[in-house]
């Protein structure tokens, strides 16, 4: 049976799905396709052993622990915090697409943060909303708002992380790329690698630049047709 | 100078190796930690596949990364009791550092870029020295001392953890996988749907298949192996593809499938909760056209760029 040789795919599957711990279904996913295919578990230990070593690679940015340790001790996260704190008088759209530009950067210096916790509900959510101005007459139009709001930094720092982190050549995901790659028979290098991820980076900011712009004048739309209701009165 | 690059690649393997061996000792001394011994095991044999893989025989690495999974299926690695950072602290240093203390991050791009497109020493080799010489540059800003740079590099190795090594293990999958050829079975499969030497065809299945399994596992990682072998190499790869731009693509793609699975908790759920939004899905929603214009993109990119 051809077909059983997928056990491996079904376990990793179900693994993920309830969350199971991945390196234990990783390693069983392996073991099992590998007995299935006719191997025997003296084989299967060599090939583990043979490929996990020659991937060090992917697991190469540990490396850059202690630098990055040392600089969380010595405050750059709270230095990028007063570096947006002064950013002042932009509308919500700009604010969010310069976040996005912010969070893109990082991921192309490998700054790695934990974005949702470290800045966007203390600082980018709260700036965000303070600059909507947002005086609707109707409570329920103000809570809506605020939602949509809230959303989109969370939005912001998730595309701008995605989109941009494989810019950077040590990312484990360019890793990764490059070490399946080189598994499945292809020589590639990281450094190309990071180089074909940087159009995405673009384009997703592109679109998000374009998307908050709207954002902006949909707000201001808003704001006007409740201040004329008001002028009425 | 090839021979002179992997043995200079393999001194930065062998110092990782005793960067994850330091976070054993640090373990098993450290009388306070929940599970010293188990702990300190976990990086002991982590920290001997880096330091000597490559001198031992091949079937003991494989024993010592089935002994890493064992402890962790029985949740046996703990981060134990850490230095943690002082908010105030980090806040006092930071007002006397300014933005020097951004010398030590954006050095470590430039070093890396630099050695990897002006010298020929390579990508590989780029990554070690720009790590290294960013840690020096580091130490140089903040003047901290070798003992305070190993103690920070021991609280970043156990907060990243055991799921550190998750994307090089997924990497060794990918071997097992081909040596199985589970991607010619799963390409028989998709070849009823998908006429070989269809591009377009090829690379919608590739992107799509993409998303589709890191919606389902909440995971690009693990999705990319699998479905690398079994989909893009056949079906794009195979027909003429740049493997460097249809894999990048394939990546990215998958993210986009990250943008809308609940799967993805730490990305679109943790925000909901953080933020105190009314709609539990509320994050995923708003992805949700991004997304998928970003699918678009990444099909029409990897259809006219890679070919």
């Amino acid at each position: 049976m051809e077909y059983l040789k997928l056990i491996g795919i079904l376990i990793i599957l179900i693994g993920f799905i309830f969350k199971v711990d991945t390196i234990a279904v990783v390693i069983l996913a392996g073991l099992a396709t590998a007995l299935v295919s006719g191997l025997s578990l003296l084989d299967f230990l060599t090939l583990l052993g043979d490929a996990f070593v020659s991937n060090r690679l992917v697991t190469l940015f540990f490396l850059t622990l202690p630098m990055i340790g040392l600089t969380e001790q010595f405050g750059l996260r709270q230095q990028a915090t007063r570096l947006i704190e002064s950013i002042k008088g932009l509308t919500t759209g700009r604010f969010l697409s310069l976040y996005m530009f912010i969070r893109e950067l990082a991921g192309f210096f490998s700054i790695r943060i934990q974005g949702h916790t470290q800045f966007v509900r203390p600082l980018i959510e709260p700036m965000a909303q303070a600059s909507t101005k947002n005086k609707n007459k109707h409570k329920e139009e103000d809570e809506e708002v605020q939602e949509k709001v809230k959303a989109r930094s969370a939005a912001m720092e998730n595309l701008g992380n995605f989109f941009a982190q494989n810019t950077f050549i040590a990312a484990s995901g360019v890793l990764l790329i490059a070490g399946t790659l080189e598994s499945l028979g292809y020589d590639v290098s990281a450094v190309s690698i990071a180089q074909a991820s940087l159009p995405v980076a673009f384009i997703a900011l592109f679109i998000v630049i374009i998307s908050n712009f709207l954002f902006d004048k949909q707000l201001s739309k808003k704001t006007k047709s409740n201040s004329g209701k008001e002028g009425e009165k | 100078m090839e021979a002179f690059n992997n043995n200079l690649l393999e001194f930065f393997f062998i110092l990782t190796g005793l960067l994850m061996a330091y976070t054993g000792f640090r373990v098993l001394l450290d009388q306070r930690h929940p599970a010293r011994i188990q702990t300190a095991i976990f990086w002991f044999l982590l920290a001997a596949t880096f330091s000597i893989g490559r001198f031992i025989p091949a079937y003991i690495s494989g024993l010592m990364v089935v002994g890493m999974g064992i402890l962790t299926l029985f949740k046996q690695v703990k981060i134990g009791p850490i230095n943690q950072l002082s908010e105030e602290k980090a806040q006092e240093r930071s007002k006397r550092l300014g933005n020097t203390i951004f010398i030590p991050v954006v050095s470590l791009a430039f070093i890396a870029i630099i050695i990897a497109q002006f010298t020929p020493l390579g990508g590989q080799v780029g990554i070690g020295v720009a790590a290294v010489s960013s840690l020096i540059i580091a130490m140089l800003v903040t003047k901290a001392n070798v003992k305070t740079a190993l103690r920070e590099g021991d609280r970043m190795v156990r907060q990243v953890g055991t799921v550190g090594i998750l994307p090089q293990l997924l990497a060794a999958l990918g071997v097992i996988f081909t040596a199985a050829g589970v991607g010619d079975v799963i390409a028989g499969m998709i070849s009823a749907f998908v006429p070989e030497g269809n591009q377009l065809l090829g690379v919608m299945a590739y992107v799509l298949g993409m998303v589709i399994f890191t919606m389902i596992m909440g995971n690009a990682f693990a999705a990319f192996t699998v479905i690398t072998a079994g989909i893009g190499v056949p079906f794009v790869i195979a027909q003429g593809a740049d493997p460097v731009v249809a894999g990048a693509l394939a990546m990215t793609a998958g993210y986009c499938g990250t943008l809308m699975t609940p799967m993805a908790a730490n990305f679109n759920a943790l925000p909901v909760a953080l933020l105190e939004m009314k709609n539990p899905n509320g994050v995923i929603r708003e992805q949700l056209p991004y997304a998928i214009l970003m699918i678009i993109v990444h099909i029409a990119l990897m259809y006219f760029w890679a070919f």
